[in-house]
């Protein structure tokens, strides 16, 4: 199998341009003849089902959620980048692409990053004419900070609340354009299987999840926007509810899934108390522009952070990274926090913890500048762990936060089944082997209301003529299969709660596959896995009854996928000797400790077929030919 | 830490519910309401019982899918949704009463699982600005003061959760429509649809079955997001300008 990108040809500079020059377009009249599913309501999803549904588009939009604007995007906090200058520091374009691709570690395509760059700008002016009301300045102008990885400030925020602010704002569209009619919604929908028709996604089968009903869902296109997987590891920044269910399904039935193994792990979270904790919760990489991070110098220094002098911390990071600082990328930093707390410098209960403080930003800006800034943040702190962060440095620690891997898509964000788009987290496509803040929220905007409305045309085009109909035998046998899978989960009679499994899976792919992998300990994994597997088809309770609101039910098919999807995970960090990013290789570093990327073997697309159950996925290879800039070696020194 | 639990429990929306008395059993202090929760229904679920629904999602207060009362709160004691609340601002040995939140415009439809869609209706019904994706000016074409951007931004904080309606004695969902209407109607952008905009929300707000403010402020005492009972008042002056202008014009 030979994976086509379809990059447009010409100049780096060109090659959007050329595309949108070149592109299908399906007249106003025939928009109306096509009717597209998209699953998922953040800001991919909903964004996409408003732009779309404006152009004409019939569209159906599916979140699990009791409704569309609580997609956990609502939860982001710190920003959204974009290439605008307003500060007049020198940004562009150009500076945009180049670092979110060396901020990923150069295993991202070029032409598809320079394109998120190009649309960033027209991001934030659609944004301010919804009436998301970003900071701004005393004058009236829109105000900017700095986020890891950049030496500019160049994102935009709504306080510590810029994903709400964002979601609400594409939430607001999608709102208007369902009054219109234009765009049905149904929400505690949860895509159970794609429908594929001669090769083609066309369809899906969903699961309400209040009358357990199951239902057929027909399109001439399907847009898969189901976020990421980072709740593999049960405890992460992710909401409860955020699952890989529709993407792993897409996976059984044919769509690659690619670099599962570039998970993010973000460094600036509330440490974990207990075992009965049932999420992290991040406290925005914005405090680093104020925060200062370090540790005690002494090994074990049970003195409170207050009664330890100045010359007796570590800055850790602006000692090792003096030109950015507390500013350095998320892998890098949250790495740095794991070296000291595996040198018995950590800070809290059990030493998993270090400082991030504030002291010198108060005695610099003032209390209230502070408030302005993070207030929010403070208090939540404050609530979760009890104690107030004015007063006292903050205790962090890295959590998983977001998953770069995803879906394979080519440059029209189309999977390699005809007809499947996937947006936003759900995609593999923008981030290479680790994100840079900020930009999560871009590429989910993009994606959704820039390049898919685009692209789409292209495939639509090929498609006049073609409505499927859901009594077709495809949807009979994926409606069968799915039928059969809810039954097979709820006869099993088992007598330990989802939950456990859940928590057993996390903390093994935390162990085995977390911030440091090694082929012993993903060996490991690739033996435990399946015995869970095994052990969860035998011996998970799921109380009563299908055909009702059952949240056992729903947890039970979800953990099952991250099961599966945890062994490709393990597979995958094995298959790729090297360290970029957010996967590294304990036997692939420098001297120094740092990553150790191999560019003449690794610097592929990971990219996975299913084989079916039991057998070995095959891997295919997209070479990352880098024509206009050159790899060089990571340095935030 | 114990604690004595009175659970409403409903099989569904024309089932007859009632309380349930379960005891909570070696809850750390350091655990949330619903991580507390949580541990109940691990030990209902090996007992082979049927836990308790409640629908929660991010667990950090700002994704408004927390919908619960706890001794007669809603979303609970201090500042935030429930999810936000922590066992130890209970003492040990307390009795805690837990029930769905109690309105009409939300039919119940498990335990303590309410629909809450009324609230995406009336959004529906006028709650955005109207906009083209690819049709906007520079983003700094617009000025927008300082003062009017937070307060624009104050407002846009709701959560949409409900816990305004639930608390308010004539179920009235004022605070969250009159939050929407400010955000919007202060901003520039805000301005060409601003009077259909308050026409349209509280229309649909009314046929949903909500009631009107009476100015008591048990929505503001309890909202999660720190929504100042001002948007009301904003919301009341603004439906008033919007009916006398439709008045002029005819």
């Amino acid at each position: 199998m030979i994976l086509d990108a379809k990059i447009p040809p010409g100049p780096l500079q060109s090659k959007w341009q050329h595309f949108k020059e070149n592109a299908k377009l399906i007249n106003p009249a025939n928009k109306r003849k096509f009717n597209i599913i998209v699953v998922g309501s953040g800001l991919a999803g909903s964004s996409a089902a408003a732009t779309l549904a404006e152009q004409g588009y019939q569209v159906d939009c599916f979140c699990f959620q009791d409704s569309p604007r609580r997609a956990h995007s609502i939860a982001a906090q710190g920003g959204i980048n974009a290439a605008k200058n307003y500060q007049n520091d020198g940004d562009s374009v150009w500076r945009l692409f180049y670092d979110t691709l060396k901020g990923g570690d150069f295993r991202a395509r070029e032409a598809n990053v320079y394109r998120l760059a190009e649309v960033s700008a027209s991001i934030i002016d659609q944004c301010v004419s919804q009436g998301v009301p970003f900071a701004r300045e005393y004058g009236g102008e829109l105000a900017n900070r700095s986020f890891g990885g950049a030496q500019v400030s160049r994102t935009f925020y709504a306080r510590g609340q810029t994903g709400q602010q964002l979601l609400l704002g594409a939430y607001s569209s999608l709102s208007h354009q369902i009054k219109s009619g234009r765009v049905t919604m149904h929400p505690h929908s949860e895509m159970l299987d794609l429908v594929l028709i001669d090769g083609h996604a066309k369809g899906i089968i969903v699961r309400n999840l209040i009358t357990g009903e199951i239902k057929r869902h027909a399109a001439a296109a399907v847009v898969l926007c189901t976020g990421g997987y980072s709740n593999a590891y049960y405890l992460s920044t992710n909401a409860r509810g955020c699952n890989a269910t529709a993407i792993w399904r897409a996976y059984k039935k044919g769509a690659l899934f690619a670099n599962p193994c570039y998970t993010q792990i973000h460094p600036t979270c509330i440490p974990v108390a207990g075992s009965y904790q049932s999420k992290l919760t991040l406290m925005s990489e914005s405090l680093r522009n104020d925060g200062r991070v370090w540790v005690p110098k002494k090994k074990g220094d049970q003195r409170p952070p207050q009664a330890i002098p100045e010359e007796e911390r570590d800055y850790y990071l602006e000692r090792k990274y003096p030109s950015y600082g507390n500013l350095a990328p998320r892998d890098i930093s949250s790495r740095s926090a794991k070296e000291v707390c595996d040198e018995g410098r950590g800070v809290g209960p059990g030493g998993l913890g270090v400082y991030l403080d504030f002291q010198d930003a108060i005695a610099r800006l003032g209390r209230p500048a502070i408030q302005e800034r993070y207030g929010n943040l403070f208090e939540m702190y404050e609530n979760i762990t009890g104690e107030n962060a004015y007063e006292r440095p903050m205790r962090i620690f890295p959590a998983l936060h977001y998953t770069m891997g995803g879906l394979w898509v080519d440059y029209h964000l189309m999977s390699n089944l005809p007809g499947l788009y996937v947006l936003g987290e759900a995609n593999f496509s923008d981030h290479g082997a680790n994100r840079l803040g900020a930009s999560a929220l871009m590429q989910g905007l993009a994606d959704g209301y820039f390049i898919l409305p685009y692209t789409m045309g292209e495939y639509l085009s090929t498609q006049f003529g073609k409505k499927p109909t859901t009594d077709r035998p495809e949807f009979e046998q994926a409606e069968t299969a799915v039928r059969a899978k809810l039954t097979q989960l709820l006869e099993i009679g088992g007598t330990t709660p989802v939950n456990e499994f859940h928590r057993e899976l996390g903390l093994l792919l935390w162990e085995k596959c977390g911030m440091a992998r090694s082929e012993t300990s993903l060996k490991e994994a690739l033996v435990e896995l399946p015995k869970l597997r095994e052990r969860f088809w035998k011996e998970v309770a799921i109380p009563g009854r299908g055909a009702a609101l059952n949240q056992s039910l729903e947890a039970a098919g979800r953990v099952a996928d991250f099961i599966e999807l945890g062994e490709l995970l393990c597979r995958d960090a094995l298959t790729r000797e090297e360290s970029c990013g957010g996967h590294f290789r304990l036997e692939h570093q420098t001297e120094e400790g740092e990553a150790l990327r191999h560019d003449e073997t690794f610097s592929y697309v990971h990219a996975w077929q299913y084989q079916g159950e039991g057998v070995a996925p095959q891997l295919v290879k997209e070479p990352l030919d880098y024509e206009f800039v050159s790899r060089s070696t990571r340095s935030y020194k | 830490m114990n604690f004595h639990l009175r659970l409403w429990r409903q099989e569904g929306p024309s089932a007859k519910g009632g309380f349930e008395e379960i005891e909570a059993r070696d809850i750390p202090a350091e655990a949330s309401f619903l991580e507390m929760l949580d541990i109940v229904n691990n030990r209902l679920i090996k007992e082979g019982r049927e836990p308790v629904a409640f629908e929660s999602d991010c667990r950090e207060g700002i994704c408004g899918t927390c919908s619960m009362v706890i001794n007669g709160i809603p979303q609970g004691p201090g500042r935030g949704a429930a999810c936000q609340v922590y066992m130890r601002t209970f003492r040990d040995g307390d009795s805690i009463t837990v029930e769905p939140f109690r309105v009409a415009a939300f039919p119940l439809v498990k335990d303590l699982v309410v629909n809450r869609s009324a609230y995406d209706r009336i959004i529906q019904s006028g709650g955005f600005i109207t906009e083209h994706t690819g049709g906007a000016p520079d983003a700094a074409a617009m000025l927008i003061g300082k003062r009017e951007a937070d307060r624009a931004m104050d407002a846009a904080a709701c959560i949409g959760c409900g816990a305004c309606a639930a608390a308010c004695p004539n179920s009235s969902a004022m605070l969250f429509v009159g939050a929407k209407v400010t955000h919007l109607s202060l901003l520039p952008q805000g301005q060409p649809e601003r009077s259909g905009r308050a026409l349209n929300m509280v229309r649909a707000m009314d046929e949903e079955g909500f009631g009107n403010c009476s100015n008591y402020y048990a929505c503001e005492a309890v909202c999660p997001a720190n929504i100042s009972a001002s948007v009301i008042a904003t919301l009341n002056r603004e439906f008033v300008a919007a009916v006398i202008k439709v008045e002029v014009a005819n």
